[in-house]
C-alpha cells in the first residue's frame, strides 16, 4: 500500500538512503516484495495452483473451463471488495449474504408489478440495497451495535423479508431484460468477470490512492486519532456500509442474470459471507481493521475457484473442498500474522 | 465574576507584557462536573512565542484546564481571548480554526499509515480525486527536515518509528497546520531519557523561531522546567503560583507540591 515509486528528491536527506540499491538479488526482491505486497504471497498460491491443476488436467487452462473459474471468481470477489472496505475500517456485514438473494427479487417486483422499465428497475433495487447498506451503518455506529450482531440480525430479518415476499418460490427474468441487457449486466461469456475487474481496479484505487481510502484505514486502525484530526468516522463507516450493500446487490442480480433465473437460495445465503471474508483473508487483509487489500481478495476469490474447480476437475467429491478451504484460511492467517510481525519490526 | 473585566489578573506578579504580545488568555474559567468543582477560577496568559510549563498532581485540573482550552469542553463560566479577541470555542475543530492545536498523549497518529500521509492526515494535498502522494511526500520531508526531524523515510508506516519520533511527527504535524498555540499534552510521558531529549530540542527549536506558543502540560515537571520560559501550578482548582522560569527551582515546585499534599491530608484527617 505504501508508494513504491521513489521519487527524485531535489532535499538532501538526513542519515543514509534506506536501502542501497545495488546489493540485490532476485531472492531479496522477492523476499521484499512478499513482505512489501501481501498480494504477492496469494498470487503466488494462484499461479501455483493453475500450474499444479494443468499439469494434473490439461483441460484446466481451456477457454471453457477458464471460463468456469472466472463465472466462480467474479460474484464473490464483488461482494468481498465491499467486504474488505468494511474490515479495514473496521466493520463487517453478514447481511451481504442476502442483499445479494434480494437485490434480484427487488428487481423483479420492481419490473413486474410495478412495471417499471427495466434500467430503472435495476437501479431502484440497487438503492434499495444502498438503504439496507445505510441501515446497517446506523445500527452499528449510531446505536453502537457491534456490527458482527447488528448485520446478523439484518441477514436473518431480510431472510425473512425474501422468503415472504416470494413464497419461497423462483421467479423468471423479468420479459424486458432478457437479450441485451441480461447479456450486458452477467450472462455474456466475460460479462460478471469484466464487471468484477472494472469494481476491483476502481476501489482499490478507491482504497490507496483516494481520501475516501485513507480515512477509511484512518477509522480501522485508530478511530480517536482519526476522530480528533477532524475525519468524520461516522459518515466514513456508513458509507463503507452502503458500498458493501450495493456491491453484493450488483453481484446478485448479475448472478440472477447468468444462471437465468431469480431463486431465493441464490448465493447460498451465509455461503455469500462467509466466502468473501475468505477471499478477504486468504488475499491478506485482517480483521482487525486497519489494513487490507481489494487486488489480494481478488486474487484471493480467484484460489477459491481454483480449488474448486479443480477439485471438480480430478474427480474428487466437493465435500474435502472445505477441508482445503478451513485449511487455507488458518494458514493464511497464520502468514499473515507472521508477515505483518516481520514487516513492523523488520526494515523497510 | 465572569463578566469582570479586570486585565490580566494573575494571582502571583507577571511581569507586565503589552496585550498584542498576548496570544491567549483565560480569565476566571470555572468547570464543575456535576457536583464536583474541577476548575474554580482559572486565569493564565501565555505570551507570543512562550513556552508556559502547566504543572500540577494528578486531578489538580490540568486536563479539564486543557480540554477547555482545546474546544472539547465548555466552560460554565469565565472567558477565552485569542490575539486580544474574545472566542466562545464551539469545537475542536473550531479551537484549531482559531489556531490552538492540541498533541495529544495518544498522539492521534495512525499507526498503519506512512509518515506523510500522517502528517497531512484530513489536510490531505489532492489532484481530485487521487491523493498527490509526491507533493505529500515532499512537503514532509522538507518539513521535518528543516524542524530538524530526522526521519530516514517519510514512507514507512509510523508504526515502526520509536515513541520519540512518533511525538515529534505529531509535533510538527501541529505546527505545519499553521497553530499559534501548542498544547503538549504529557509529551514526555512514558518515555526514555534520549526520546526525551528529542522532544525539549524541538520544542527549543519551535521556541527560538518565536512563531508558535506552547503551553506543556506535565505532572512530571523536572524535564520540563529546562525549556519552560514560565511555570504554572494548579492545585484544586486555581493556578497557585507563576513565575518565570529562571526566578524558581526544582526545589521550590517541589516544596509548594509536598506542602500541598501534606495540607490536603491535614484537612482529609482533621475531617474524617
Amino acid at each position: 500500500m505504501s508508494e513504491t515509486v521513489h521519487v527524485v528528491e531535489p532535499v538532501e536527506r538526513a542519515g543514509p538512503p534506506p536501502r542501497p540499491a545495488g546489493r540485490r538479488n532476485a531472492l531479496s526482491l522477492l523476499r521484499d516484495a512478499l513482505l512489501r505486497r501481501r498480494e504477492a504471497s496469494v498470487l503466488i498460491v494462484a499461479l501455483a495452483l493453475m500450474a499444479y491443476f494443468q499439469f494434473t488436467k490439461s483441460i484446466f487452462l481451456t477457454h471453457d473451463n477458464l471460463r468456469n473459474i472466472a463465472q466462480a471468481t467474479a460474484p464473490n470477489a464483488i461482494v468481498a471488495t465491499g467486504i474488505v472496505l468494511l474490515l479495514v475500517s473496521g466493520e463487517i456485514d453478514l447481511s451481504v449474504g442476502m442483499t445479494f438473494a434480494l437485490a434480484p427479487f427487488l428487481m423483479h417486483y420492481f419490473a413486474d408489478f410495478y412495471h417499471v422499465p427495466a434500467i430503472a428497475a435495476i437501479l431502484l433495487a440497487l438503492i434499495v440495497a444502498a438503504g439496507i447498506g445505510w441501515f446497517n451503518g446506523f445500527i452499528s455506529i449510531v446505536l453502537r451495535v457491534p456490527s458482527f450482531v447488528a448485520t446478523l440480525g439484518t441477514f436473518y430479518a431480510l431472510q425473512g423479508f425474501l422468503l415472504t415476499t416470494s413464497h419461497a418460490y423462483p421467479a423468471e427474468i423479468p420479459k424486458g431484460m432478457e437479450g441485451a441487457i441480461r447479456g450486458w449486466l452477467g450472462a455474456a461469456d466475460w460479462a460478471e468477470l469484466s464487471w468484477c475487474v472494472v469494481i476491483v481496479v476502481v476501489f482499490h484505487v478507491v482504497l490507496t490512492r483516494t481520501r475516501w481510502g485513507l480515512h477509511t484505514i484512518s477509522v480501522g486502525g485508530n478511530i480517536v486519532g482519526a476522530t480528533e484530526a477532524g475525519i468524520r468516522a461516522r459518515r466514513i463507516k456508513i458509507g463503507n456500509f452502503m458500498i458493501a450493500s450495493v456491491l453484493a446487490a450488483f453481484a446478485g442480480i448479475m448472478e440472477a442474470f447468468r444462471v437465468h433465473t431469480i431463486d431465493p437460495n441464490l448465493g447460498g445465503g451465509a455461503q455469500i459471507p462467509f466466502l468473501a471474508i475468505s477471499a478477504a483473508v486468504i488475499g491478506g487483509t485482517a480483521l482487525a481493521g486497519g489494513s487490507g487489500t481489494i487486488a489480494g481478495a481478488f486474487v484471493g476469490a480467484l484460489v477459491l475457484a481454483e480449488l474448486q474447480d479443480g477439485f471438480n476437475l480430478i474427480g474428487i467429491s466437493a465435500n474435502p473442498y472445505f477441508l482445503i478451504l478451513g485449511g487455507a484460511i488458518l494458514v493464511s492467517m497464520v502468514a499473515n500474522q507472521y508477515l505483518s510481525r516481520l514487516r513492523r519490526t523488520g526494515r523497510t | 465574576m465572569a463578566t469582570d473585566s479586570t486585565p490580566i489578573p494573575t494571582q502571583a506578579p507577571a511581569p507586565a507584557e503589552a496585550a498584542s504580545d498576548e496570544v491567549l488568555r483565560v480569565e476566571h474559567i470555572v468547570k464543575r462536573f456535576g457536583a464536583l468543582t474541577a476548575l474554580s477560577d482559572v486565569n493564565l496568559r501565555l505570551g507570543r512565542g512562550e513556552v508556559l510549563g502547566l504543572i500540577g498532581d494528578n486531578g489538580a485540573g490540568k486536563s479539564t484546564l486543557m480540554k477547555i482550552i482545546c474546544g472539547y469542553h465548555r466552560p460554565d463560566a469565565g472567558r477565552i481571548f485569542v490575539n486580544g479577541e474574545e472566542v466562545a470555542l464551539r469545537s475542536v475543530d473550531h479551537a484549531r480554526a482559531v489556531g490552538i492545536d492540541t498533541v495529544y498523549q495518544d498522539l492521534a497518529l495512525v499507526n498503519e499509515l506512512s509518515v506523510y500521509h500522517n502528517m497531512f492526515l484530513n489536510r490531505e494535498k489532492v489532484w481530485w480525486p487521487f491523493l498527490n502522494n509526491r507533493r505529500m511526500r515532499r512537503l514532509a520531508e522538507e518539513h521535518l527536515a528543516d524542524m530538524g526531524v530526522g526521519i530516514p523515510d517519510v514512507g514507512v508506516e509510523v508504526a515502526k518509528l520509536s515513541g520519540g519520533q512518533r511525538q515529534a511527527i505529531a509535533v510538527a504535524r501541529s505546527v505545519y497546520s499553521d497553530a499559534k498555540v501548542l498544547l503538549l499534552d504529557e509529551p514526555l510521558a512514558a518515555m526514555g531519557a534520549k526520546e526525551g531529549a528529542l522532544i525539549l530540542d524541538l520544542v527549543r527549536d519551535i521556541k527560538a523561531r518565536g512563531e508558535v506558543s506552547i503551553i506543556i502540560i506535565a505532572h512530571n515537571y523536572g524535564q520540563v522546567l529546562e525549556v519552560c520560559d514560565r511555570v504554572n501550578l494548579l492545585q484544586h482548582g486555581e493556578i497557585t503560583f507563576d513565575k518565570r522560569a529562571a526566578d524558581t527551582s526544582l526545589v521550590e515546585l517541589n516544596d509548594l507540591v509536598v506542602a500541598e499534599y501534606r495540607a490536603a491530608r491535614a484537612r482529609r484527617s482533621a475531617g474524617g
